[in-house]
């Protein structure tokens, strides 16, 4: 396009697309953040406008939910074996095209899971093989001879202490033979902007790099760019398969909804990410939904109507996974995570009537983990917003909150979740995604002098084991942990490196990066899980006498804990000042290591599912953990060993510093519905204390379950009773019956807040 | 008033059960000496603490258990507090820190203190000494008492108490005896006396089958508790009418003691209601 011919663009856009829209700098430059502030209304009433489901809306919803039982019995309700995913790999599919009001499918048909072979040909056969579908020949031969993948290329650049960290399983989870995810692009872009203006700034910035002289780095970029703008491409070519033009910008509400959605799904039909996130999208589509509002063109039970269908499907994104990685991320997630209200850096709540909406669909089409809704909580958040959030708490269990004031004063007021509680501002900053190490077992390596417990083999570097007979002297241990940690920080780092490398090389996620800036912060996201174990263990080497007992190979095996110690989640600063220093120290040795594209180090305390194989991996520890019993979850306390109510466990873990762990603290509780009060109205008021009083404390992110544990074990007995059935696990939400057994009787052993 | 028949025993400060003192104080003096500080209400004996949300009294709240109760109830849920010898030494200092640490908190959440026990007006110093300072730091109170120690509460003490949960655990001076082993009368004439003084009441009542749930007893639970409200509308602010557990049964068993209800079932649902719906035909708000 001539310079001249864009202006004219604008010209149209403004008097069409942009009616009525407040200018500003959004009109020159792809600024998303700029049009919201500009253009969006606060909302400060209550719930009661909301409109209740269409008989359009039950109607689609019905069709999907008589698909559900097939796929849950089988675990797939089908896959297409023969086509490498794509934006454009799979003609159009629909539910039911006459009644949709959003249109789009992964592959053409609901529920019909693509194979994404990019990231590994290995994780692909053995899902293929695992639920009964031909492994193609041609494709084997092709992802395996003629086309290197993400898995081939890590483990060609992985060093022997990677590998030996890896196979113990002190290091887990690790992205290498599937995709990354964790990564959101800025799908308002499109609605806003059109798929052309976000091609032509592309170009622009590109040709930037053109001047630029070679280096590798500029290259990467400069091929970079060029797979953005294919992308971009292709996803015009897929709108247009549905009908949709979508080069230029969205003209109405449905419209909006449409082409924001489109963005998402083209990233969805491409990246099986370990998150497939949406970002912040609620408010966004207000301006639109309250354009068409006012000029009378919809009203309320059609602005719902959208947001439902839209909803819908994204409770469908699916994506096909082996057995082992539903071990570690249990009940088939894909992290479709909307962010919804927050403050705005001028003080303004960025609540809106939609932020209501998203959250009706719950009601609307019943409860469901996906998308994950994800509350900003402050305490300043209008009254109205805040009781509804509780009241929807209690009654789907399907509602996680972060809190807003750490978020937004780390990533500014456009931020939003990726996964479950990593925050980035949204098209600004993306993260390479870490998973974790196994802190309790690195503290036994230490006791250990670097042997496994388990095998019994030299994995990090040796020194001399504790010495038999003797109880564990604490600053012994704490030294032995001190070392073993830089080892493990150094490992780790140097694993996570060779990943992103290679991930970037052959899995690069081109339209998610075409709907960020050119110039992205990174993070490097390493995690930590087991922390409550070792801060305990700890602990108990402290205040009580902690005896190693040996076996024959000379490895420690088990403890003999004589006397009483403190446990962490009791409010009691004498063990959370372990926890809180633990995550300080394992900060400050990842921050020493150089990192791939100069990303900044950030940790998460957070296990998802995979606290369960985590504490699969590790022996008996000196907190009277036996071996193979699971962690608690992310950076909750040891179930069971909270004994002073649910505020005080979220006291303990609101304690650990946001500083050190940007990339998030995950705290999942729950309470009976009595815990909360006897009437609706205490219930809600008293679930809005709690959130302003953990938040208030520091806290960074709280999962609420509103549940009995009767619930949860006749759904185990007859799950067909509890399709629907939502829990909140760790940073997301699972169909309870959805998980395996083993994650359900974890579930069940949680500690219930209130229980009598 | 005359004083009750509350001796003070020094904690021994042995392990316990429940959910403990994780984060608070001990005070490490020897007996006499704590005997000593017991006397002028600087040091009690506590068995545990919790923050709790809508169970003992509005919000989210620090409730203290006291060690220590003159009554023997057949369904004691806390056996483990009986013996104040057998809490552990905890200075009122000590304790209002941690108060001050949670103000944030109880203003989040419309809550405050509850001490509860065992019987707090047991150790009324200790339990004056902390209200005065609870209420010196701007945090709501709470007495969780049965009562029968009412006399032991100085005009001083009710004065620093913005709440009282009441147990009213039987109708009659018979039933009353059987279920605590103590006379119902003082703890209506404290009743009475909290309306005059004009302290707001919450009237509990543990439904047991077999034991409470005869309809005359209710009837008469019921009648005490309205003759309260007539004292002063506006006092009773709720009865909450709570169905037996069995929930202690492993502390019973644990402390070694017999435990006379241990084959007796909780209430149904509906037989809770049915009495709830006695109390509210007094005009009572009853959950």
């Amino acid at each position: 396009m001539t310079t001249d011919a864009v202006s004219a663009t604008i010209d149209t856009t403004t008097s069409t697309a942009w009616r009525g829209f407040a200018p500003g700098p959004w009109c020159d430059e792809v600024d998303v953040r700029d049009f919201l502030q500009r253009n969006y209304a606060p909302y400060e009433g209550d719930a009661s406008f909301l409109a209740g489901p269409t008989e359009r809306t039950t109607g689609v919803w019905s069709r999907l939910s008589a698909m559900f039982p097939a796929e849950r019995a089988k675990g797939v309700h089908d896959v297409d074996p023969h086509t490498p995913a794509g934006i454009t790999a799979h003609g159009p599919g629909y539910i039911d095209a006459d009644a949709e009001l959003i249109v789009g499918l992964q592959t053409d048909a609901p529920l019909k899971r693509a194979i994404m072979p990019n990231g590994g040909w290995r994780m692909v056969a053995g899902a293929l093989k695992t639920y009964g579908y031909p492994v193609d020949e041609d494709l084997e031969k092709f992802f395996t001879t003629h086309r290197k993948t993400h898995n081939q290329a890590v483990f060609d650049v992985y060093p022997p202490a990677v590998r030996a960290a890896r196979s113990s399983h002190l290091i887990t989870g690790l992205p290498d033979a599937y995709g990354r995810g964790r990564i959101i692009g800025d799908y308002r872009r499109v609605a806003l902007y059109g798929v052309d203006r976000l091609i032509e700034a592309k170009k622009v910035d590109k040709l930037l790099l053109d001047t630029e002289p070679f280096s590798e780095r500029v290259a990467q970029e400069r091929e970079e760019h060029a797979e953005q703008i294919r992308a971009l491409g292709e996803l015009k070519e897929m709108a247009a398969s549905y009908g949709y033009d979508v080069s230029g910008p969205a003209t109405n509400a449905r419209e909006a909804v449409q082409w924001l959605y489109f963005g998402f799904l083209a990233a969805v039909k491409e990246q099986n990410g370990a998150a497939m996130s949406l970002g912040r999208t609620s408010t966004f589509l207000d301006v639109y939904l309250d354009r068409d509002l006012r000029a009378g063109v919809i009203d309320e039970s059609r602005a719902q109507e959208l947001m439902d269908d839209f909803v819908i499907k994204l409770r469908i994104v699916r994506f096909l996974r082996t057995p082992e990685y539903d071990a570690l991320f249990s009940g088939d997630p894909t992290w479709v995570t909307e962010t919804i209200g927050g403050m705005g850096s001028d003080g303004r709540p960025l609540v809106t009537k939609n932020s209501f909406r998203m959250l009706q669909t719950l009601y609307n089409l019943g409860p469901a983990p996906e998308p994950n809704m994800t509350v900003f909580w402050s305490d300043r958040l209008p009254a109205g917003f805040k009781d509804f959030c509780a009241q929807v708490s209690i009654d789907t269990s399907a509602v996680q909150y972060e809190s807003d004031d750490e978020i937004r004063a780390a990533w500014g007021d456009d931020a939003g979740i990726a996964c479950c509680v990593s925050p980035m501002a949204i098209g600004k900053q993306m993260q390479f995604f870490g998973a974790r190490v196994n802190l309790a077992k690195a503290l036994l390596y230490a006791i250990n002098g670097g042997r496994d417990e388990i095998t019994g083999a030299q994995v990090s570097p040796a020194f001399p084991p504790v010495t038999p007979g003797l109880a564990l002297d604490y600053e012994d241990v704490r030294d032995r942990f001190d070392r073993t940690m830089d080892w493990l920080a150094e490992t780790y780092v140097e694993a996570l490196n060779c990943i992103h490398w290679s991930h970037d090389k052959y899995a690069y996620e081109r339209l998610e990066m075409a709907l960020h800036d050119r110039e992205v912060l990174r993070t490097m996201a390493c995690g930590i899980a087991g922390l409550a174990v070792a801060a305990d263990s700890l602990s108990a080497i402290r205040y009580a006498t902690v005896t190693p007992v040996l076996d024959d190979r000379g490895v420690v095996v088990d403890y003999v804990t004589d006397g009483d110690w403190p446990a962490y989640g009791n409010d009691d600063d004498r063990v959370d000042d372990i926890a809180v220093e633990l995550v300080e120290s394992f900060m400050a040795k990842v921050r020493r290591h150089r990192t791939y594209r100069d990303a900044v180090p950030t940790q998460s305390v957070l296990t998802i599912t995979s606290n369960v194989v985590y504490g699969k991996a590790t022996g008996n520890t000196p907190d009277g953990r036996r071996a193979g019993e699971p962690f608690s979850p992310g950076a909750n306390p040891m179930n069971g060993r909270d004994t002073h109510g649910m505020l005080a466990s979220a006291l303990s873990v609101a304690k650990l510093p946001y500083a050190q762990a940007q990339d998030g603290i995950s705290l999942t509780n729950t309470v009976v519905p009595a815990g909360l009060g006897r009437t609706r109205d205490e219930q809600v008021g008293n679930l809005v204390g709690l959130l302003d009083a953990s938040f208030g404390a520091g806290g960074y992110h709280m999962n609420v379950n509103v549940l009995v544990r009767e619930t949860l074990t006749d759904a185990m007995e007859h799950p067909e009773k509890y399709p629907q059935l939502t829990i909140r696990v760790s940073g997301y939400a699972v169909n309870f019956v959805r998980l395996t057994r083993e994650q359900q009787l974890d579930v069940l052993s949680r500690t219930f807040h209130g229980e009598l | 008033m005359t004083a009750g028949p509350a001796t003070l025993d020094a904690p021994s400060s042995r392990r316990r059960a429940g959910a403990g003192l994780r984060g608070m104080e001990t005070a490490d003096v020897d007996r006499d000496e704590r005997l000593a500080l017991m006397r002028t209400g600087e040091l009690g004996s506590v068995h545990s603490w919790e923050l709790v949300t809508a169970v003992d009294g509005p919000g989210t709240r620090l409730t203290v258990f006291l060690s220590g109760c003159p009554l023997r109830c057949l369904y004691c849920h806390n056996p483990d507090t009986l013996a104040m010898k057998d809490g552990e030494p905890v200075l009122a200092e000590d304790l209002l820190a941690r108060v001050a640490r949670y103000r944030g908190i109880f203003a989040a959440t419309g809550g405050g203190i509850t001490l509860s026990g065992g019987e707090v007006l047991m150790q009324p110093a200790f339990a004056a000494r902390v209200l005065r300072g609870a209420k010196e730091l701007g945090v709501h109170t709470t007495l969780d008492t049965s009562g029968f120690l009412g006399a032991n509460a100085t005009d001083a003490m009710l004065d620093d108490t913005d709440l009282v949960l009441l147990d009213i655990k039987a109708g009659d001076e018979e039933t009353y005896r059987r279920v605590t082993g103590r006379s119902l009368a003082p703890t209506l004439r404290f009743g009475r006396h909290l309306a005059e003084r004009g302290v707001r009441v919450w009237v509990r009542f543990v439904l047991v089958p077999g034991l409470t749930d005869d309809p005359r007893q209710v009837g008469l639970v019921a009648d005490h508790a309205a003759a309260i409200e007539a004292v002063r509308p506006g006092t009773v602010e709720r009865v909450e009418v709570l169905p037996f557990h069995q929930m202690a049964r492993d502390k019973w068993a644990e402390l070694g003691r017999t435990y006379e209800l241990a084959d007796t079932p909780p209430p149904t649902a509906a037989a809770t209601e049915a009495v709830r719906e006695v109390f509210r035909s007094r005009g009572l708000t009853t959950y």
